[in-house]
């Protein structure tokens, strides 16, 4: 039962008609635009069309100081914005030489990988919801309450945190929240088995995503694509691998792979880093040291003249963060490379000859949030 | 064949096994919190938007009019004037504003406060139809507390 | 009292009867829906409305009935007016022939079930042709896929039918049920002694119910993520609350017909309490499993759809139907 791909294009316009996916639609999960070209069922070409919510990030970087530009990292992916608050902090830290204390640097990761949970619940939620499935959502969401409680009992919001701080974090964690994290640990394993049943296994989703949307590696690299579409590509890309940074490096954990490239790869490929990141966290809470969590930092912040990157894994994939400074209080430019928008700028050459729902399957399991695209 | 076959049992299988988690959950005990009726306790570290503290010995708020804050935010939300009154070495704080709308909770302000005036407040029930009611005059708010209790 | 027992004026009664007792299922039932779904997904669901939410569907219908009723430029008014009705009427129709009682039925006809099948089939009509009369692309594609997929699915549900005519001999659905006295392995469900794929067949019963009365996981006519609201994207108001009954009414009459086929209609499995009760104790319970199906599974893709009926259902069902005629012939 394979999904009829390979039907011949017709380019009549009489025959063809033109479908606004967008921006509000249900399956846009926000505003994104779709300018679908469909023959029948089958789309034969789907434009993307972002931009509905641009907020101007880099260029409004370009007129307050480093620290005040941190609140707005939290904001471009609203769902992992620890990661992005890691990726401007590390650049900046970079460029200044700032040194940040052994405790701050396992507490960033704990809270990231959390994060990342956090994120790929969402995005395993929705996905459903795309795929008409709605129980798993309110499943997922019990779960990813018990993060967020535990992350607003220490960063003090719920969703866009700013939490790290050039040279370290903005607070301490508590015994609490070590507490409450390796009770969530325990009790979140079982959680994923009950997905995998209730889920992963069913073949009502297995047949709508098994063999669907291919992506091949090769497309990847053409677009940049990376994150959980990569290595749904069977490349083992994953930036706490290749450019360690943090502690990532002293911590024990593998990059799940799937090399079939279709949409259950990359589905696979959360469900599997979700797993992870739980043995993430419990490695980094035995080791967590003890000291300090804020390093030394100048009072007035004044980067060196120069040009700094920094990248991270995001749970969409590599985000980086590049400032240039021309030695003043306030950054000369900052360049957000951002995963969602390079992860979309596949779809139009990979959706093409799908039907509206396998393309929808695909554009859901591309993972995007759609501020990340626009910034 | 033979495996097309055989995943129509499994494939059964697998919906039955669906169907059984969901009926356990069926029989599970409710996990959300009836909002207006009951509310979940507030983290200390919860950030409301921003209130002055006072001093408890005279009541008076701590705020210096520095305006280190004002500096500090990056949306431009603070406004604070001070004067300097006879037989006190700082200023006092005269005028205290923060324009809700723009505020992004970011904490720049309680983090650079020389002499912790600000905190964080506990309200979250903040919706109005008008604008004029998120810009928040904190000085005024903070003798009203006063005299409150 | 004697008018009260003339045909036309019983006829009369019987008809406001189920149109009292479709209203109301389908208010109800959407009220247990979001309750049910609400305790699947361990939320409470609708409880403001009246205490634990009992007024709820009357909050629902009075918001309905406020509505203003949009007719889109560009329509086939006539039949996009026209549509709703001709989606509910079928429903309301077939259940005069439902026995819900040895007695209670509004009209015994010795061919109910060729007229259950025979109105059920205008349902795809009407979703059609409201597809049609929108004069939007979503509402055309999902349009579409109705259509095929109820042309899909009424083969293997009228093969499984015809499997149990064979036992059954009649379409008299009174008689039908008649022939199931006893203890519950005289329902025709566990008849395996007249075909050992009974359960089977039920099973195919239910999923082409589900297939044909558009609910999850074969609801490809609302698919809300994909197609917006499929063929009711357009409609407002109480032409949307229309649909929205029928598809609780078709619901009632797919589960009253799978009662009184394979589940032993009224009778009791050991003999207490009346028909009517135990008739309405299985229909609900086939309601809920519909609901409790529905918030478990995804969507099925619509090819996949389509496979599971041609390549799966009827090979399975025709077996089923040569299998029944040949032990026919044998015992």
């Amino acid at each position: 039962m394979i999904a009829p791909t390979d039907i011949p294009s017709r380019t009549n316009p009489q025959e063809t008609f033109v479908l606004n996916l967008g921006p509000q639609h249900p399956a846009a999960h926000g505003v994104l635009r779709i300018k679908m070209t469909m023959d029948g069922e089958y789309v034969t070409r789907a434009e993307p069309i972002p931009g509905y919510i641009h907020r101007m990030h880099e260029k409004m970087g370009e007129n307050r100081t480093w620290t005040q530009f941190l609140p707005n990292t939290g904001r471009i992916d609203y769902l992992s914005a620890l990661h992005y608050n890691h990726a401007f902090v590390g650049a900046v830290e970079r460029a200044a030489r700032i040194e940040v204390p052994p405790r701050a640097e396992y507490i960033r990761v704990i809270t990231s990988e959390l994060n990342r949970i956090s994120s790929h619940l969402v995005w395993w939620s929705a996905y459903l919801l795309d795929l008409g499935g709605f129980t798993p959502l309110l499943y997922a969401f019990a779960d990813r309450e018990k993060i967020l409680d535990l992350l607003e009992a220490i960063t003090g919001s719920r969703l866009t945190y700013c939490y790290f701080r050039f040279g370290g974090l903005c607070n301490d964690i508590d015994d609490a929240f070590i507490q409450g994290t390796r009770a969530f640990v325990a009790q979140m394993r079982p959680r994923l088995k009950m997905y995998r049943d209730l889920v992963t296994d069913n073949i009502i989703l297995r047949k709508r995503l098994e063999g669907i949307g291919p992506i091949s590696a090769e497309l990847c690299r053409k677009y940049g694509a990376t994150g959980p579409v990569l290595r749904g590509a069977g490349i083992a890309y994953d930036v706490r691998k290749v450019e360690p940074y943090s502690v990532y490096s002293q911590l024990d954990f593998h990059i799940p792979v799937f090399p079939e490239g279709d949409s259950m790869a990359r589905y696979r490929v959360r469900m599997a880093e979700m797993e992870q990141s739980l043995r993430i966290i419990e490695q980094a809470l035995d080791k967590l040291p003890a000291g300090p969590v804020m390093g030394k930092v100048p009072r007035v912040l004044r980067l060196p003249a120069g040009d700094y990157c920094y990248a991270v894994e995001a749970a969409r994939g590599r985000h980086m963060v590049r400032v240039v400074s021309d030695n003043k209080d306030i950054p000369y430019r900052v360049k957000l490379r951002t995963p969602s928008f390079s992860n979309l700028s596949l779809y139009e050459e990979a959706s093409k000859g799908m039907m509206l729902p396998d393309a929808l399957a695909l554009l859901g399991s591309l993972d995007l949030v759609i501020p990340d695209i626009d910034r | 064949m033979k495996a097309s076959i055989l995943d129509v049992p499994r494939g059964f299988w697998s919906l039955l096994v669906g169907m059984r988690i969901t009926l356990t959950q069926f029989f599970k005990p409710v996990i959300t919190v009836p909002y207006p009726h009951k509310t979940l306790p507030i983290p200390a570290r919860y950030r409301g938007p921003i209130e002055l503290t006072a001093d408890p010995a005279t009541g008076k708020a701590l705020c210096i009019a520095c305006k280190l804050c004002e500096r500090a935010c990056p949306s431009d939300c603070i406004l604070v004037a001070g004067v300097k009154l006879k037989g006190e070495k700082k200023k006092s704080v005269t005028e205290f504003k923060l324009d809700f709308t723009k505020c992004s909770l970011c904490g720049a302000c309680v983090e650079v406060c020389p002499c912790d005036a600000i905190r964080f407040s506990k309200n979250y029930n903040l919706a109005s139809t008008s604008k004029e009611d998120y810009i928040f005059d904190l000085v005024a708010r903070l003798q009203a507390e006063k005299k409150q209790p | 009292m004697s008018f009260l027992t003339a045909e036309p004026v019983r006829l009369l009664l019987a008809l406001v009867c189920i149109m009292a007792f479709v209203g109301l299922n389908a208010a109800y039932l959407v009220l247990a829906e979001r309750k049910g779904a609400g305790r699947f997904q361990r939320r409470p669901g609708p409880n403001e409305a009246g205490y634990g939410g009992w007024l709820q569907p009357v909050a629902d219908v009075a918001k309905l009935l406020s509505k203003q009723l949009i007719v889109p430029p560009g329509t086939d008014t006539i039949l996009f007016r026209l549509a709703p009705l001709m989606v509910i009427s079928p429903a309301m129709m077939c259940l005069a022939v439902i026995p819900f009682s040895q007695t209670l039925v509004a009209r015994n006809i010795n061919v109910g079930l060729l007229m259950v099948f025979s109105f059920g089939s205008i349902n795809v009509m009407a979703i059609m042709l409201s597809g049609w009369a929108s004069r939007n692309k979503y509402a055309i594609i999902s349009a579409a896929r109705v259509v095929s997929q109820n042309v899909a699915y009424e083969i293997p549900m009228l093969l499984v039918v015809i499997t149990l005519l064979m036992v059954t001999g009649t379409m008299d659905l009174n008689e039908i049920v008649r022939q199931q006295a006893g203890w519950f392995w005289h329902w025709n469900l566990f008849k395996v002694w007249v075909n050992p794929l009974m359960p089977v067949t039920f099973v195919i019963f239910f999923i082409c119910m589900l297939a044909e009365t558009n609910r999850a996981p074969f609801d490809m006519a609302e698919a809300e993520s994909e197609l917006v609201a499929g063929v009711f994207t357009e409609y407002a108001g109480m032409g949307f609350g229309v649909f929205f009954m029928a598809e609780y009414a078709n619901i009632v009459l797919g589960c009253s017909l799978g009662t009184v086929l394979f589940l032993g209609g009224w009778q009791s499995p050991f003999g207490l309490w009346p028909g009517v009760v135990w008739f309405l104790l299985k229909l609900y319970a086939l309601i809920f499993t519909v609901i409790w199906v529905r918030w478990t599974f995804p969507r099925t893709q619509f090819y996949n759809l389509l496979n599971l009926s041609w390549k799966i259902l009827i090979p399975i069902s025709l077996f089923t139907l040569l299998l029944s005629s040949a032990m026919i012939k044998l015992f």
